[in-house]
């Protein structure tokens, strides 16, 4: 029996390189890399040469040069004379800017759309998929440019609101709908802590700093002006921050988080006299004053008004500017991913299985308790991940900007910087990078989430 | 107890009642009103709400399709045709313009006589799609119509010579001949030698071939050729005089006709005015349109003519001083030969020798009429770029998805990075790295067809999205179907070709089709790189001085295409769907 098998070799040919399936795998996976690496030096060395043919070096340094070029809306304190770099980061807050409101109102117009979609009424169940299938199956792009065009082209120009008997009057007499873009009333505080800075001597001192920066980029170089940009940034961001009127908001932000927790803390703690005695003590008038009241207090005490557009001149002052670049990408986005959302929001609340709902009409539970408590927490975990990845989406495809003129980080870093400076490589580079961060980082933060609503299995 | 009852109860019914009517909310449309409208007070409210929102959704379109304009050729026109029942500019729709541009915003700027050939590929599309998505319906024989497909629609959109698709296609046989016979030496090397063969054949042999063929050609043709040529352009010369003059004749034509159109126009607004009868006026003003719209249509049609007339006459004429200059260019060739040689002396020997080869090119063409990709444009564009890509893809989409399933380390992270990286970056960006970096990655010197590039970065593009869509498909099959492979001692790649991607593509059929509507309508972002899709070519348009300020039935008019192709591609992938899960269970 002993001369069935022979007895394993321990000895090792070449031949097993490829035939035994021990060592297969690894040669298998040296030649892929050794064949990716000869692919990425082809490319590599292919852009050398391409490089030293248009005289080109691969070089960042684009990025503390002078801009030189406008941009029409800014989050944060810039003009002409500053650097592609900060022109860059004004695009990047600006695509944030426009993908937090898509994503949020879409969210908001999504569920609900989804949940119209289930409804029992046949009337407000075929408009909403005839929406749905409207919007989903139409390029996003179209949706763009027609809103831009019906804003810019069907409103009434700054100059109709004039005279005695205009052409156009303002919504509610406190909104102005223009070819401009539109204005609205916005919060603004009397005596915040931005107000006696905003006349005080730091706006002056800011500007010094700027003379300085300016003079020094003039007589010693740009290397100066970079020593002094780094000295300077934590001062300069703060009067920045609170000339902006930021920290106002912060402030209020502030306040509202504190309500936040301490309507939290309340919450939990009637649950726990819920649990120790089984009766659930009243809460809601105690919470909603937890809600409001601070937040009343900090807006009497920062003097808070209401400051509406107003026709000055050929142009509106006050308020708070819209661009239509602006409302036409998010309104586009915003419709357009909804589309999407609801069916995902539909489709988990379907997934949920019957049996589920019954069981709670069953315990007695009222059908807004069922669905509060049984039916959408489990919803939520198979509506959650396609919904990150819609947001994704949302994001990537807010470079559509481009289309209207809205200027995001494709619109400076990825065009005017790369149209200025000639430098695709490096300039086409960092905005996929940003692209990629961002991606990941949103993947990462829903995925946190999304770990914490998962089923906890034994 | 039943005994018992028996005697006591002195009455039993012994026939049954007729069934009496339900209540009158319980049948019909009143039940159904009650059930599907107004439920509850919530339902109530919320249906009114409908309904007030439809009624002003359908008072507000009605009118304006209504009253829309079909015969105008410019907005201010569609206008004055409006004004004539008394109506302003927005209370009708202007859809001239799709009247006038509908074959531009589907083919772009196609010859419009060779329109025959995309409609025609169109159409073959579905027959060599059937064998693929009604698999049991039609005969298995298709499939090799489908194998052939691609070459076909290649050289039907593009022309040119009718044996290029033939050597493009050996160049896969010869691929497989390799494969088969040196697979029965080693599978590593039956591939390897593939590939190689492969690259071989287009790149080195295929060239000589082509220009073998067309150089034989070209030489018949060659005693002949100065003489046919210079007939087709005295042929040509008439021909576009008299062409000339009657677009004169038509200009002045259309210019008697505005001003006719301009004196109803002012008669009937005048009438108008008086309060008195203007039908008949306007009666006329509209006949004058009309009239007004075919001249200018055959305008039209004249002035996509005549460049097509003088195009054939520059290429003769250059072609005809080209042969003559052939022996010449030949003997020039032979004498720099002769000499010593030098970098110089090579460099003029690849010049000439290239001008020889493209004369011989366009002398020794047998096959369609070339077309260049520039000329490509509109939903055409966008249907070429969807389908090509997304059918390029898929061998690349199913290895990076077994590669992302693979337990090889290296393998698995070449692929997790290269998915990863395509999805989190924007397809816009892609686009901007196909127009301007392709270059800086390819040898110096290489330059190709922006549309070729762009194809190339899409598939790449849709690869990451397939295989994510193929994943979730082999991750959807039961783990007994791998193990039944490894019991039956199938090896790796039999194993996935035999058993697991037949089920697991089966299942991602859904998934690639959604992939493809969302691929196609990614396909208008191409018009930031100076392709004409169609929202570039609704731009191009808009920008006209004819029909500056029209937005809403141009883009009406592309949005209901593309809803069209991607509703119904939608619905099939619905279908299916149900189609599969029915198989399944």
């Amino acid at each position: 029996m002993s001369t069935m098998s022979d007895a394993p070799k321990d000895s090792f040919r070449l031949s097993q390189l490829i035939y035994d399936t021990r060592y297969r795998s690894i040669t298998i996976q040296v030649v892929a890399l050794v064949l990716l690496c000869v692919a990425f030096g082809w490319l590599i060395n292919n852009t050398i040469q391409n490089l030293a043919v248009l005289g080109k070096e691969f070089d960042f340094g684009f990025i503390r040069s002078v801009a030189g070029y406008d941009i029409n809306q800014m989050l944060i304190d810039y003009d002409n004379q500053q650097t592609h770099g900060r022109a860059a980061l004004v695009g990047i807050l600006n695509t944030l800017l426009v993908a937090a409101l898509g994503c949020a109102t879409a969210t908001v117009l999504g569920v609900f759309i989804g949940i119209l979609r289930l409804s029992k009424n046949w009337i407000v169940r075929n408009l909403m998929a005839v929406y749905v299938e409207g919007f989903r199956n139409v390029p996003l792009l179209l949706w763009i440019i027609l809103i831009f065009a019906v804003t810019t082209e069907s409103t009434p120009s700054p100059r109709d609101f004039r005279g005695e008997n205009p052409e156009a009057s303002m919504v509610l007499n406190s909104v102005a709908i223009t070819n401009r873009g539109v204005y609205v009333p916005t919060v603004r505080f009397a005596n915040g802590p931005s107000t006696p800075l905003a006349e005080g001597d730091y706006v002056a001192q800011l500007a010094e700093w700027k003379d300085d920066r300016r003079a020094a980029v003039r007589d010693r170089g740009i290397l100066a002006r970079t020593w002094m940009s780094t000295t300077t940034l934590p001062a300069r961001t703060y009067v920045a921050a609170v000339q902006s009127g930021f920290i106002d908001w912060l402030v209020v932000f502030i306040a509202l988080g504190g309500s936040f927790y301490a309507a939290r803390l309340v919450k939990r703690n009637a649950l726990q006299t819920q649990q120790d005695t089984g009766v659930l003590p009243t809460t809601w008038p105690l919470r909603l004053a937890i809600w409001l009241i601070p937040v009343t207090i900090v807006f009497w005490i920062m003097g808070a008004f209401l400051d509406f557009p107003e026709m000055a001149g050929f142009n509106f002052k006050g308020g708070l500017h819209l661009r239509n670049s602006l409302i036409a990408l998010w309104l586009a986005l915003s419709l357009y991913t909804s589309a999407f959302i609801a069916e995902i929001v539909r489709a988990g609340i379907l997934a949920v299985s019957k049996g589920q709902s019954e069981a709670s009409f069953a315990l007695g539970m009222r059908p807004n308790w069922t669905m509060n408590l049984v039916i959408l927490p489990q919803a939520l975990r198979v509506i959650i991940p396609p919904l990150i990845s819609q947001f994704l989406n949302l994001t990537k495809n807010s470079s559509l900007a481009i289309a209207v003129g809205y200027m995001d980080v494709r619109a400076t870093l990825g065009g005017i910087t790369i149209n200025q400076t000639g430098r695709e490589l490096e300039g086409i580079l960092l905005m996929a990078l940003f692209y990629l961060i961002l991606s990941l980082a949103i993947s990462m933060v829903m995925n946190i989430y999304n770990n914490s609503t998962k089923l906890m299995e034994r | 107890m039943s005994d018992t009852h028996a005697q006591t109860v002195s009455y039993v019914r012994d026939t049954m009642l007729s069934e009496s009517e339900p209540p009158l909310t319980e049948k019909g449309v009143v039940k159904w009103l009650r059930e599907n409208l107004f439920s509850s007070a919530m339902n109530g409210i919320l249906t009114v709400l409908s309904l007030i929102a439809i009624y002003f959704i359908v008072a507000g379109l009605v009118p304006w399709l209504w009253n829309s304009v079909w015969t105008a050729g410019s907005l201010s026109e569609c206008r004055e045709v409006l004004s004539t029942s008394g109506l302003g500019s927005h209370d009708g729709g202007c859809f001239a313009v799709i009247v006038e541009r509908w074959q531009q915003l589907i083919f772009g700027f196609y010859p419009s006589d060779l329109y025959w050939r995309p409609v025609l590929a169109f159409a073959l599309f579905f027959v060599a799609l059937a064998p693929i998505l009604f698999a049991e319906k039609v005969p298995g024989q298709l499939l090799y119509f489908t194998l052939i497909y691609p070459f076909l629609a290649v050289w039907l959109i593009w022309g040119g010579a009718f044996w290029m698709p033939i050597l493009i296609a050996l160049g896969f046989v010869v691929g497989y001949l390799t494969l088969v016979f040196g697979g029965k030496i080693n599978a590593i090397v039956g591939v390897i030698g593939a590939i190689l063969a492969a690259v071989v054949w287009w790149f080195l042999i295929m060239p000589f071939l082509n220009g073998a063929i067309n150089a034989g050609v070209a030489n018949s043709r060659l005693d002949a050729a100065p003489a046919t040529l210079q007939a087709e352009i005295d042929a040509l010369a008439p021909e576009i005089a008299a062409l000339e003059a009657t677009m004169d004749d038509t200009t002045a034509q259309i210019g008697d006709l505005v001003a006719n159109k301009d004196a109803a126009l002012a008669k009937v607004l005048e009438l108008r005015e008086q309060g008195s009868a203007f039908e008949a006026e306007q009666q006329a003003f509209l006949s004058t349109m009309d009239d007004l719209m075919v001249v200018r249509e055959e305008l039209a049609e004249m002035n996509l003519q005549l460049p097509l007339l003088t195009d054939r006459q520059r290429k003769a004429r250059d072609l005809l001083g080209r042969v003559n200059n052939l022996p010449d260019t030949k003997a020039r060739i032979a004498e720099l030969r002769s000499q010593p040689a030098t970098e110089s002396n090579a460099a003029m020997i690849q010049t000439l020798r290239a001008s020889v080869a493209d004369t011989q090119a366009n002398l020794g063409l047998i096959g369609l009429r070339p077309v260049s990709s520039r000329e490509i444009g509109g939903f055409m564009l966008g249907i070429i770029i969807g389908v090509a890509c997304i059918v390029l893809s898929l061998p690349l989409g199913i290895l990076l998805a077994l590669g992302r399933q693979s337990p090889l380390f290296i393998i698995n992270k070449i692929c997790v990075v290269f998915i990863e990286v395509i999805r989190g970056v924007p397809l816009i960006v892609w686009l901007i790295t196909a127009s301007l970096l392709l270059n800086y990655f390819l040898p110096p010197g290489t330059n190709f067809d922006l549309m070729l590039r762009v194809i190339i970065m899409v598939t790449l593009f849709s690869a990451a999205y397939i295989a994510e869509v193929v994943r979730g498909g082999l991750a959807a099959l039961p783990k007994g179907q791998y193990e039944a492979a490894d019991a039956l001692g199938l090896d790796y790649w039999k194993s996935m070709r035999l058993i697991v991607l037949p089920q697991a593509l089966k299942i991602s059929i859904p998934g690639i089709v959604n992939t493809f509507i969302g691929l196609f309508k990614d396909t208008t972002l191409v018009l930031f790189i100076g392709l004409l899709d169609p929202l570039g070519l609704a731009g191009a348009i808009r920008a006209s001085t004819d029909w500056n300020g029209i937005y809403w039935e141009l883009f009406a008019f592309i949005g209901l295409l593309f809803f069209i192709m991607c509703y119904s591609m939608g619905r099939y992938s619905l279908w299916l769907e149900k189609k599969l899960q029915r198989e399944h269970r």
